[in-house]
């Protein structure tokens, strides 16, 4: 085997063509690592949305809480299923909840957006543990206060603790933010259901949420549900419901960022291409002589090879390594299954890590094959009298 | 009587350049008995390096058998031969061929990969070569901090290594310095007369054909 040495040090010896090379690989990589991260920061912070006992209930074949209808007769048959866990009040951990898409203006460039309001019922905070009020105090019943997620209350005029923000047809007083580590509540604003339904003149909930004595029963949920035929309901646990509606915005991310990497990956390939052919054209008396010695073919083509691979890899961690502080930026845009505001952060996880570093290896490999190949067909006499 | 070492029997080479022929060799014999020192000689272009190539199996002849130690190399494929030229075959040639990210030491080391040894058991051989041709002192130096003369004695180091049936050398003086050529030719001298290594070298320099017990002259492709 001829030693990694030679590799690396052919690598660090011409810095110039190894960095530019280096650069180019880590550059596809960064973006294609941020694609995966946005991708999966959008999908973890709509699972982190849902807790693994709750299951939330719409009304069949509606995909999301917006389009469903539930009536207050419907929502009274199924808040009494033994199924639902009591609270420590001992009445059951039920909510019903109404769900309304409103504009509101953003506080940087006086645009606007869509922002989920949802009338929640005082239950709706104890099923959900790990939103905390960060600001303020929570809303009284039967008044026009309401609470804002903390992504919201920052983005968006009129909804820090004390301003006021106008929305059917009346003006309410933001009077808590709250913090629901980092799941899609921060993007909502909530008030009492009662009062929601009253502004917005819509006599129906959206949908209904409980949390289950055992996440087990969700079956006998469903199967209630489906033997009534008062009620055309479908039930999913609540981690399930927010994944789906990453879906169709994940798919569109991911559609277009790997499609944009493969474009930019084709330069990143010719780059490493041009790099290896060099190598070869200024080492091919080297190549004659370590062939002379006995080295084989297969050899000379695993030592090109891998000296393409290591300038990959090194590409692929630099990407990675600058990827990894996109951690730290938050953005924000449309859930396609909902249209409304939704921010979150890029995440890094271990699929990512893993695909970006084969991504960059494979990128080294297209590369360093040909190239590689031709080292290894040169004539020992020919390469020896190359200079 | 014993056999030659090296038996070159009617080998022929030719280059082709499109469709032309070239005949570089016609037909050429000769024996190299084992312990002997050789000196190919002749004029540019009469083939003589091409003729080493052969005997070191880097190259395969148009025609013609040539065995060394008892094996037939012309019939070889090509991975027999680099197997081959990895246990029987030192070489050395004009300008070194070192590679110059690989110190003394790793370069001489380099043989010695394709074997099934012991790191301890290589540095011991490598500390050995590089002994034996005074360079015990430089080993952890690069091909360029070294002076032309040492660079061709670490070259040697390299060829000696794997203690070869055949020490191949293409003018190994022809890019030194008298001083330097004089202790390349001595040290070569000394491998013959007192390792008892055979060696054939080209060289154009007759003070350093002086040092070998024969000469032979090549003159367009056929033995003089
Ligand atoms: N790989 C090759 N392809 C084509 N022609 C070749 C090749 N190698 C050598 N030749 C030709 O064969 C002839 C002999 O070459 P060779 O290198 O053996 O000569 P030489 O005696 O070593 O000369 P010099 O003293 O200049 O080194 C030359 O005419 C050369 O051009
Ligand atoms: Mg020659």
């Amino acid at each position: 085997m001829i030693p990694a040495s030679y590799t690396f040090r052919n690598v660090t010896k011409h810095k110039v063509t190894s960095t530019l090379t280096i650069f180019g690989v880590g550059l596809v990589v960064f973006v294609f690592t941020a694609v995966l991260m946005l991708a999966h920061g959008l999908f973890a912070t709509l699972v982190a949305t849902g807790s693994d006992d709750n299951v939330v209930i719409i009304r069949k074949a509606s995909q999301s809480e917006v389009t469903s209808i539930i009536m207050r007769e419907q929502a009274d048959i199924v808040s009494t299923f033994p199924e639902i866990k009591l609270g420590q009040d001992n009445k059951p951990l039920f909510t019903n909840e109404l769900y309304v898409l409103i504009s509101l203006v953003k506080r940087d460039d006086d645009g606007s957006s869509n922002v989920t309001v949802r009338g929640v019922t005082e239950k709706s905070m104890e099923m959900r543990p790990d939103i905390k009020i960060l600001e303020g105090r929570m809303y009284q019943p039967g008044t026009a206060e309401i609470i804002a997620g903390k992504s919201i209350s920052n983005r968006f005029k009129g909804c820090k603790v004390g301003e006021q923000v106008r929305f059917g047809s009346r003006d309410w007083t933001v009077v808590g933010v709250f913090d629901a580590a980092g799941s899609a509540f921060d993007s909502e604003i909530w008030g009492d259901i009662e009062q929601m339904m009253d502004a917005f003149r819509r006599p129906v909930y959206s949908s209904l949420t409980m949390k289950l004595n055992d996440p087990a029963s969700l079956a006998a949920v469903t199967s209630r549900i489906e033997g009534d035929l008062r009620l055309q309901l479908e039930a999913k646990p609540e981690k399930e419901y927010y994944a789906a509606q990453s879906t169709a915005t994940t798919q569109f991310i991911m559609i277009v960022g790997v499609a944009i990497c493969i474009i930019f990956s084709f330069g990143a390939i010719v780059g490493a291409m041009i790099t290896m052919y060099a190598a070869v054209a200024n080492r091919t008396k080297e190549i004659g002589t370590l062939r002379s010695l006995g080295f084989s073919r297969l050899a000379i083509l695993r030592t090109f090879l891998f000296e393409s691979f290591v300038i990959s890899l090194a590409g692929g961690i630099i990407g990675l390594a600058g990827a990894s502080f996109l951690r730290f930026v938050e953005v924000s845009t449309v859930n396609f299954n909902t249209f409304s505001e939704l921010a979150f952060n890029f995440r890094l996880n271990g699929p990512t890590i893993i695909s970006a570093i084969v991504f960059a290896v494979v990128m080294g490999f297209l590369g360093g094959f040909l190239p590689a190949v031709r080292a290894s067909r040169l004539k020992i006499v020919d390469s020896l009298r190359a200079t | 009587m014993a056999q030659a070492l090296v038996q070159v029997r009617g080998v022929s080479k030719s280059y082709y350049r499109d469709s032309l022929e070239i005949p570089v060799l016609r037909n050429i014999s000769f024996d190299i008995p084992e312990g002997e020192f050789l000196a190919l000689m002749g004029p540019s272009g009469s083939g003589k390096t091409t003729l080493l190539n052969l005997i070191s199996g880097i190259d395969q002849p148009s025609g013609g058998d040539l065995v060394v130690a008892g094996e037939n190399i012309a019939r070889m494929s090509e991975g027999q031969l680099a197997k081959w030229r990895s246990q029987h075959i030192g070489l050395v040639f004009q300008f070194y061929n070192l590679l110059p990210v690989l110190t003394a030491f790793e370069n001489v080391e380099l043989p010695l990969l394709l074997y099934k040894l012991s790191k301890a058991d290589r540095r011991k051989r490598v500390e050995t070569a590089l002994t034996i041709v005074g360079l015990g002192d430089r080993m952890d130096h690069y091909p360029r901090q070294l002076s032309g003369g040492q660079e061709q004695r670490v070259a040697i180091a390299r060829a000696i290594v794997t203690d070869p049936t055949l020490l191949l050398a293409d003018e190994p003086t022809g890019d030194l310095d008298k001083v330097s050529a004089e202790e390349i030719m001595t040290l070569l001298s000394r491998l013959n007369k007192e390792f008892n290594k055979t060696i054939v070298m080209v060289t154009h320099d007759p003070r350093a054909a002086e040092k070998a017990h024969s000469i032979r002259n090549l003159d367009k492709g056929e033995l003089a």
